[in-house]
């Protein structure tokens, strides 16, 4: 919302400054964004009399003009404009003055003539026609107002004024209008609040001969106040009243439009005027629109109307789409000699979804849609008529027509003085109270609150406590620091795992990302999940912003493969990342969906493999306490590469999955080089996380370690020999670890070779070849019989 | 026989004072007082000497033998240290080689900003509670006051699973609050960081997902005195002792009196600069009191308990701490923007 400083000294008389009363207001509740000095980038710009006009000496087209500036002498100044007379009233930007846009105006020579300054079109002073309708658009800028020569331009075309735009929050319409603002700055700084009740003359006859009015649907319309003006005389409203719109940020068309649009800005109430003349048999009615019915509305669009929305018709059809524009077929013309004026109170919701609905939110649909003052009706077309007999725009006829269709209810509410103190810690007297509230329009009487009916908003005791604080400051309240009973607090155990895990990704080199939770059905396609999978069961966003952030994940993949693969068009060579990433897994029977959480790595770059990314994901679950989890090949997971891919898994529960992405995916995220990914389920992480350590007393006597190489098929898995070295190895044997794996000559076809190191160690003695001999053995035999393994 | 002897001592130290290196020394050691040494020659022909000589000449060779092994062991250590010295030498290394890299992972900056905030509100006993962000409309809205026709329910602003507009992803963190105090009773202390949704396009300032931190307080007698103490505790905490705040009126439908929290701009001291847009004081979160009905619709009898609720965008706190000024950097995940933080 948009105020002149101009039209607000209509109603207060505030003396503070321009950032005073900015930052005074914004403390006060009324936030201030901006504050434009109107004509700020204009100076030294003057009003200058032609005295004389001759032609340049070199030129058909440039004239020499000495002007008049108000100074001892007059200046000499070359135009190439054509519409300078003699006597004419005009702009001067002298010699160092600036204009908008950052121009600024230096003396100097045309084709060898001095010109001292230069002659101001509208567009260089960032006006247009309907500022100065009597202007020429293309020209100089020929004044017609009440001024003299040396007079400050600004101040002559109304850039004197100062306009302040405000936030004006949802429970505040009121304050969409210029006496609401005026209301709060008023209660601000203390002063004045000068409210005039509107004086119409009238010119006789009678309203009820023009115009009947019925409300079918008193819901959406609770009332409906109009007047009718005749003898329209259309024509430019005066200087002031367009100055005022403009600074408002609206744009001045005629006198009765205008007058519409300043009730609209001072009231907060939206008007319309009707053409009586087309209004069609002479009555207006408030309904919805019939099925099949369409508008042209002013702006020249033909709208598709659907039932819920409410219009103004008159016997036939629509004329208007109630609160949110005009129909064409009831447009103010040059020929209109008669004007109904509208000043209605309608169902905000319904206003705002039939705005939607067009698609074309209005100035008056933005008022409506917040719930306007039912009482404002009458005083807004009061407001209008006077304006029309100041501006001799037309003759008022007798007689107001105005609809109350629904109930218009006081609200009131006790003054808990206490409660209101004990709520914002502080201990204002209930004078101040009483005053706050009186001035801001309630009345208080033996302890009740009567609430103004523009301030819907207000309706319990902490909505009072907001009006006082607001004026008391809340600034002024003093920050303490709370009391009551002592609560223990911190992270649960569960979220400092987590928070940990972090960290431990980050040691091994992991950096953290953060995706949007939402994928769509492209990226299952991406991952080659089948469209008949369970897989790609994902709750579906009804109104997404796109299908590509339509389906909630149920996998972390998708939004990594995705980074790694911009990553990689980024060019950046390593890279390896985790994400602590949401799924939501639908479930059956269930309203809401699993919220689960998924540690998910990724990696590529040359030191990158899937042994490197197995170590760090066995580094992950060890920080659990979870030793020796099972790696089980998957040969038949779509997203995955057939022969690289392993679940995860500890005790029978399944901990996730990982291993080199398939080429394919591969290729479909634009990834040049193979991509590693593990997906591991933190919850269920977190339950098989091992048992808190308990002591185990250092090792006596030291261990004794023999390498054996032996030779086995090449299929034979790692995991399947280790279990059978350790079965067959006795208690002695402590630990098992490979070393080395090599296929090749002279190792056969269809074989490798296996390395381990066995770690032997026993609690009572030195251990020396005749206790070590046997379990070798033994191992041996075993992995021959078992494996058809040789010793290498 | 004595002169011999004295030949050799003077023969002998001015040998082993020139000796090079530890190879010549042992070399002179073997030539003076090896088996076949010159001093065991002398010594060999101690038995033709008188029984007066033998004992002085006896004693001169002793003093010669020890004078001898002195000046050996001294010129040993004089000769092995400048070997060590000449060894360190040829080690010298480069140290200006970068040293051999160790990849450390980064975390996200709206981590770094988020475990701050968490640290802070768990320092002063606040727990952190998570909800789900698929949500019931009821708890996003109803039970929040929010009216059956409130804007925000709109679809064109909310993101809906199902046409009854009843399941929807949370626009705000502050369900949390309700599911709270739906199981908890007061004393209550908690904040709940978590992810929220709204129908925005992306762009440099918005994002249809971002990152709020709700806060809830209610215990007796809590007040907007008590809202002011532990904001100003953490804008200090965040942005330094000198962090001015202001309160300013706003408007929330769940709490009542709602405020506005401003931050004094770091660049401009309140004087109004391009990074405040001139207004001296940078928004950063949105608070209040318990709207007295919430508290009520989640049976907290308010004729005994009230509290208060803040909410602040983890985004914004995040790109204003590290000067970002595109919001979709913090979701591109672009190595080159994460390192470095």
């Amino acid at each position: 919302m948009k105020l002149s400083r101009k039209w607000l000294s209509d109603f207060t008389d505030i003396k503070a400054s321009n950032k005073e009363y900015s930052d005074a207001m914004t403390l006060s509740g009324s936030k201030v964004e901006s504050i434009e000095v109107l004509g700020a980038e204009i100076s030294n710009v003057v009003v200058g009399k032609v005295l004389t006009i001759e032609r340049h000496p070199d030129s058909d087209h440039l004239w020499i003009c000495s002007v008049d500036v108000g100074e001892e002498a007059p200046i000499q100044i070359v135009t190439g404009a054509q519409n300078v007379k003699v006597g004419d009233l005009v702009p001067v930007a002298l010699h160092g003055s600036t204009l908008p846009g950052g121009v600024k105006i230096k003396k100097g020579n045309l084709r060898g003539v001095k010109s001292e300054g230069m002659l101001c079109s509208l567009k260089e002073l960032d006006l247009d026609k309907n500022d100065f309708p009597y202007a020429e658009e293309d020209g100089i800028f020929i004044l017609q107002e009440d001024c003299k020569p040396g007079d400050d331009i600004k101040s002559v075309i109304g850039f004197d004024d100062t306009v302040f735009e405000f936030e004006i929050t949802n429970n505040r319409p009121d304050c969409f209008s210029i006496i609401g603002l005026a209301r709060e700055s008023a209660v601000t700084f203390g002063t004045e609040l000068k409210l005039k009740t509107p004086k119409v003359k009238g010119s006789g006859g009678n309203i009820l001969d023009y115009i009947d009015v019925e409300i079918e649907d008193s819901f959406l319309c609770p009332r409906y106040t109009a007047r009718v003006v005749k003898n329209i005389k259309i024509e430019p409203s005066p200087k002031w009243m367009r100055q005022r719109l403009r600074a408002c940020g609206v744009r001045p068309i005629n006198n009765i439009v205008d007058i519409t649009n300043y009730v609209m800005l001072e009231y907060g109430q939206p008007m319309h005027a009707f053409d009586y003349s087309c209004i069609e048999g002479n009555r207006i009615i408030v309904r919805t629109a019939r099925v099949g019915e369409t508008l042209e509305t002013l702006d020249g669009n033909l709208r598709k109307l659907t039932t819920d929305m409410l219009m103004i018709a008159d016997e036939y059809r629509p004329i208007g789409i109630a609160g949110v524009m005009g129909g064409a077929n009831s447009e103010i013309t040059d020929k209109t000699t008669t004007v109904v004026f509208e000043s209605a109170n309608f169902n905000g919701v319904s206003i705002r979804r039939t705005a939607t609905a067009l698609g074309m939110r209005t100035d008056a649909s933005s008022r409506f849609e917040k719930g306007l003052d039912p009482l404002m009706t009458l005083p807004a077309v009061e407001r209008a008529c006077e304006l029309v007999e100041m501006l001799g725009a037309g003759e008022v006829v007798d007689g107001v027509v105005d609809v109350i269709a629904a109930d218009i209810k006081t609200v009131t509410l006790p003054l808990e003085k206490g409660k209101i103190n004990a709520l914002l810690g502080t201990d204002i007297p209930e004078e101040f109270m009483v005053k706050v509230l009186t001035d801001l329009g309630f009345t208080v009487k033996n302890g009740i609150i009567a609430v103004p009916s523009w301030r819907s908003d207000i309706e319990h005791y902490s909505d009072i406590a907001e009006e006082i604080a607001r004026f008391y400051g809340y600034n002024v309240i003093e920050p303490t620091v709370f009391k009551g009973a002592a609560v223990e607090g911190g992270l649960t155990a569960r979220q400092a795992a987590e928070r940990s895990l972090g960290e431990l990704c980050r040691g091994i080199g992991f950096t953290e990302i953060l995706t949007y939770s939402f994928i769509g059905d492209s990226d299952y396609d991406k991952l080659r999940i089948p469209k008949d999978s369970s897989l790609r069961r994902s709750l579906k966003i009804l109104n997404p912003l796109g299908d590509d952030t339509s389906l909630m994940r149920t996998t972390g993949l998708p939004s990594m493969l995705e980074v790694l693969g911009r990553n990689s068009s980024y060019r950046n060579r390593e890279v390896r990342l985790y994400e602590l990433a949401k799924v939501y897994n639908p479930v059956d029977g269930a309203i809401l969906p699993d919220e689960r959480t998924k540690l998910v790595l990724g990696a590529y770059g040359e030191s990158e493999d899937f042994f490197t990314l197995k170590g760090c994901v066995e580094a992950i679950l060890k920080s659990q306490r979870i030793t020796e989890p099972e790696f089980a090949a998957v040969s038949d997971n779509p997203s995955f590469h057939p022969g690289r891919c392993a679940e995860i898994s500890f005790g029978g529960r399944v901990l996730g999955i990982m291993g080199q992405i398939h080429p394919k995916v591969q290729d479909n995220y634009g990834i040049d080089m193979p991509v590693y990914v593990a997906e591991l389920d933190l919850e269920t992480i977190f339950e098989s996380k091992g048992p808190e350590p308990s002591y185990r007393p250092l090792p006596r006597y030291p261990s004794v370690y023999r390498d054996l190489a032996i030779v086995c098929d090449s299929d034979t898995p790692v995991a399947v020999i280790s279990k059978v070295i350790k079965e067959a190895g006795g208690k002695l044997l402590k630990e098992v670890r490979l070393f080395d794996i090599y296929t090749g000559s002279p190792i056969p076809e269809g074989k490798k070779s296996a390395a381990f190191s066995l770690e032997f160690r026993s609690d009572e003695q030195n251990l020396t070849d005749a206790e070590v001999n046997p379990p070798i053995d033994k191992i041996l035999k075993q992995l021959n019989e078992e494996l058809g393994a040789q010793i290498r | 026989m004595k002169k011999t002897l004295e030949e050799i001592k003077s023969s002998s130290l001015s040998a082993i004072e020139k000796a090079a290196d530890l190879g010549a020394l042992e070399a002179l050691r073997v030539a003076y007082l090896g088996k076949k040494g010159s001093l065991t020659s002398v010594l060999k022909q101690m038995g033709s000497l008188s029984a007066e000589e033998r004992p002085i000449i006896g004693q001169l060779a002793n003093q010669v033998r020890a004078a001898i092994e002195e000046a050996i062991a001294a010129k040993t250590a004089e000769l092995s240290e400048k070997l060590l010295e000449q060894k360190l030498k040829n080690e010298k290394l480069d140290v200006t080689i970068p040293g051999k890299p160790i990849k450390i992972g980064r975390r996200h900056p709206m981590s770094v900003i988020l475990d701050e905030v968490v640290d802070i509100f768990t320092g002063m006993g606040f727990s952190v509670a998570e909800g789900p962000e698929v949500e019931l409309s009821e708890y996003n809205f109803t039970k929040l006051n929010h009216s059956a026709d409130h804007p925000a329910r709109e679809w064109q602003d909310t993101f809906y699973f199902t046409e009854d507009s009843s399941v929807l992803l949370r626009t705000q963190t502050s369900p949390v609050q309700i599911h709270v105090m739906e199981i908890q009773k007061p004393p209550i202390r908690v904040i709940s960081p978590g992810r929220v949704y709204r129908k925005d396009e992306v762009d440099a300032t918005h994002s249809p997902m971002f990152h709020q931190v709700e806060g809830l307080v209610v215990d007796k007698g809590i007040t907007m005195g008590d809202l002011k103490g532990t904001l100003n505790t953490l804008v200090k905490r965040l942005y330094g002792p000198e962090a001015r705040t202001r309160f300013r009126p706003h408007h929330f439908p769940f709490t009542e009196p709602s405020c506005e929290v401003d931050v004094q701009c770091f660049e401009c001291r309140g004087a109004g600069c391009r990074v405040c847009k001139g207004e001296g004081w940078i928004e950063i979160l949105g608070a209040g009191m318990v709207h007295p009905k919430v508290l009520e619709g989640c049976g907290i009898d308010t004729s005994v308990y009230s509290g208060f609720a803040f909410g602040v965008g983890l985004e914004r706190l995040t790109m204003r701490r590290f000067n970002i000024s595109d919001m979709r950097l913090l979701f591109e995940n672009d190595m080159r923007f994460l390192s470095q933080f």
